[in-house]
């Protein structure tokens, strides 16, 4: 099993007739996604990679039934995107485009709790059950069908997590990029509580950063709900206080948000916090066999 | 994006945000008929650079004739402030500000900022004027008053009200703060700001409330949608290496190690520098080329590593999702080859074309270390400095 995403998701593309989102709507269907359509304002009618492309995401869900969509639109028009996704009803909204002003998500976010829409990301790598669909940016072939869930801020970093993971012939139900931006549409928590009912997870990966006090509180969520075994990381143990490192979320500011700080806090709550990156997988292996 | 205090005053003044008189000046010559202009005795004279603390370091002075504010333009301007957030290497100062000086009877603190637990915009106020906010929260958090908006109904004269009455200003001041919480807010929102702090807000004896100091931090990514704040931008303010970088779309931060560092992705290029100290390293830099990095991008990205004269080696910490390792092999060779870099270069790479990556660099006669993974790569670039 996995979470959020597999064989039944139906997918449509938001801005797929751009250079972005026709080669990732190209990787997903070479993965065995069902993407069922796309939206393009403007572009409705046309057709691109054998699937029909739609003026309004209203259109597109009535006519194709899809009940997740991915989006590439640039920043500005970004938060729109997602809007109007949540108000056609789609189930599950995945973000990716990097750079959306944080005026624009606080109105997005506040929209989407009067919704039944889940947004992933923005700024995000996306979402995949391997063997059984993929919404997103990674790298399909480093990922492995299996009982591992990944929930992580960052990209890359998440797949050194899963390439580290595989290469021991582990696999993953499903991996979650929740994106770096500090107001984002699925938490740490959210998510920690679906891997902890699914019942194809075995075990947890958890990869933070610095900045803000998310890992802090889904520490705490894990002491208190989660039985599975979950390994930990922080990025950022070395990096200098009040200096924004890529990610808009991560600036440790006031002595708040440090790694030290987390990673102590998870610690107490029962997460085995590993302090280097290359022990991720290695410490995941351990946590499942003394299991 | 950071702007002076000056800048930060016009843009309130623009929100009907009450600010003191004042005039900007770069030259000695000018501040004289600044003063004058100003009117008041004393007048105050203060450097403008980013970095806050100025008074500490020298760079505020009080100046009780239009000659003495000239005297005191002459000392700081051109002067290297150093203050505890300059660093020890300090800010040229190449402006101040003479500004209208007043008879104080209270000191507040007012910011606004986005608060990441509940997503919205907070308004935060305490008594302690003048005093960082972040000593408050660790000393008497209980001092500090918070207002949570809505963005659905956006701030409300009530939310303002109690803000100023748990403020204990009297009833004059409050005619003025009331409005005044409420324009800045506004301000806030239009701006795209990502925190605005007045610190310290003031009470003047004859009960007109005003901002003597304001600092903003706006969204860079809201950059697009306001031309006329991006003139606002000092250069002068910000590390050369950093614009250079920002220029190619590259993210690059400097540090104060030896070992240069080019990744893809923020996360992954803040967990390459902590693996490289674990190894027992320093890393020179943050830099993260992106997922589309292109030949170009890494030619420079290269260059601006090799422009700090610190680094002695340099660490390639690529996972390729979208950014296929060929291209990258091909970037760094040409790299290597036009720059003619000295330094050992240690490349670590997985991902998509990760063989072909391999083969290229391999073929290319070149002199590189490969490293098997993230610990065995740290561990040699370590190495290859000792």
């Amino acid at each position: 099993m996995s979470i959020l995403v597999d064989e039944k998701t139906r997918l449509i593309v938001q801005g797929i007739t751009g250079r972005e989102g026709m080669f990732h709507a190209e990787q997903a269907i070479k993965y065995g996604t069902k993407v069922v359509g796309g939206v393009t304002p403007g572009k409705g009618g046309q057709s691109v990679l054998n699937v029909p492309v739609f003026d309004t995401v209203k259109d597109a869900a009535k006519k194709t039934r899809a009940n997740a969509t991915m989006i590439f639109v640039p920043p500005p028009f970004a938060a729109d995107a997602i809007l109007e996704a949540a108000d056609a009803g789609i189930g599950l909204i995945v973000c990716i485009t990097e750079g959306i002003p944080v005026a624009d998500m606080v109105q997005v976010y506040r929209y989407l709790q009067t919704t039944n829409s889940r947004l992933i990301g923005p700024n995000c790598p996306g979402v995949i059950s391997p063997g059984k669909c993929k919404i997103g940016i990674m790298p399909a072939h480093i990922h492995k069908p299996g009982n591992v869930g990944i929930i992580s801020r960052s990209g890359t970093l998440t797949y050194e997590a899963v390439g580290q993971l595989t290469a021991l012939g582990i696999g993953q139900s499903t991996c979650v990029g929740i994106g770096g931006d500090p107001i984002i549409g699925t938490r740490y928590i959210d998510l920690l509580q679906m891997f902890q009912k699914d019942r194809g997870t075995r075990a947890i990966i958890m990869i933070g950063e610095i900045g803000g006090t998310a890992e802090d509180e889904a520490a705490y969520f894990i002491k208190k709900n989660v039985t599975k075994p979950v390994v930990g990381f922080i990025a950022g143990q070395t990096a200098p206080p009040g200096r924004r490192m890529g990610h808009a979320g991560a600036i440790i500011s006031g002595g708040q948000g440090t790694a030290q700080e987390k990673m102590k806090v998870m610690q107490k709550c029962g997460i085995k916090v590993v302090k280097s990156p290359a022990d991720i997988g290695k410490t995941l292996a351990q946590a499942i066999q003394k299991k | 994006m950071k702007i002076h205090e000056y800048q930060a005053k016009e843009i309130l003044a623009r929100h009907k945000v009450p600010v003191p008189r004042g005039i900007v000046v770069e030259h000695r010559s000018e501040a004289l008929k600044a003063a004058q202009e100003v009117g008041t005795s004393p007048v105050v004279v203060k450097a403008q650079i980013h970095a806050g603390g100025r008074g500490k370091g020298g760079g505020v002075k009080l100046a009780k004739t239009p000659q003495d504010a000239e005297k005191h333009a002459g000392e700081i301007l051109g002067m290297t402030l150093v203050t505890p957030q300059t660093g020890p290497e300090g800010r040229l100062v190449k402006k101040v500000l003479i500004e209208e000086g007043m008879q104080i009877a209270k000191e507040l603190y007012l910011g606004i900022l986005l608060d990441r637990q509940t997503s919205r915009v907070l308004i935060m106020a305490s008594e302690a004027g003048g005093m960082e906010i972040e000593e408050v929260a660790a000393k008497t958090p209980e001092k500090i008053i918070k207002e949570t908006v809505d963005p659905i109904v956006g701030v409300h004269p009530f939310q303002a009200r109690k803000l100023a009455f748990a403020l204990n200003v009297n009833k004059e001041a409050m005619k003025g703060l009331v409005p005044l919480i409420m324009n800045l807010y506004t301000c806030f929102v239009r701006e795209d700001c990502s925190l605005l702090e007045i610190n310290p807000l003031v009470i003047t004896t004859d009960d007109r409330v005003l901002c003597l100091d304001a600092k903003f931090d706006i969204d860079d990514n809201a950059m697009f949608r306001h031309k006329e704040t991006q003139a606002f931008r000092d250069r002068g303010e910000e590390d050369p290496m950093e614009i250079d970088a920002s220029n190619f779309h590259l993210n690059y931060i400097k540090l104060d190690g030896n070992i240069g560092c080019m990744v893809n992705g923020a996360g992954l290029a803040m967990a390459t520098m902590d693996i490289i100290k674990l190894s027992g390293g320093e890393p020179a830099n943050f830099l993260d080329v992106g997922g589309g990095a292109n030949e170009e991008m890494i030619e420079n990205g290269f260059r601006i590593l090799l422009s700090d004269p610190h680094v002695k080696a340099i660490f390639i910490n690529i996972f390729g999702g979208i950014l296929r390792c060929d291209i990258l092999a091909r970037g760094v060779i040409a790299a290597v080859e036009k720059l003619h870099v000295k330094v050992p270069v240690v490349v670590r790479m997985e991902g998509t074309n990760m063989e072909e990556g391999h083969n290229i660099l391999k073929n290319s006669g070149l002199n590189f270390i490969v490293g098997n993974g993230m610990k065995d790569a740290a561990q040699k670039v370590v190495k290859a400095i000792q």
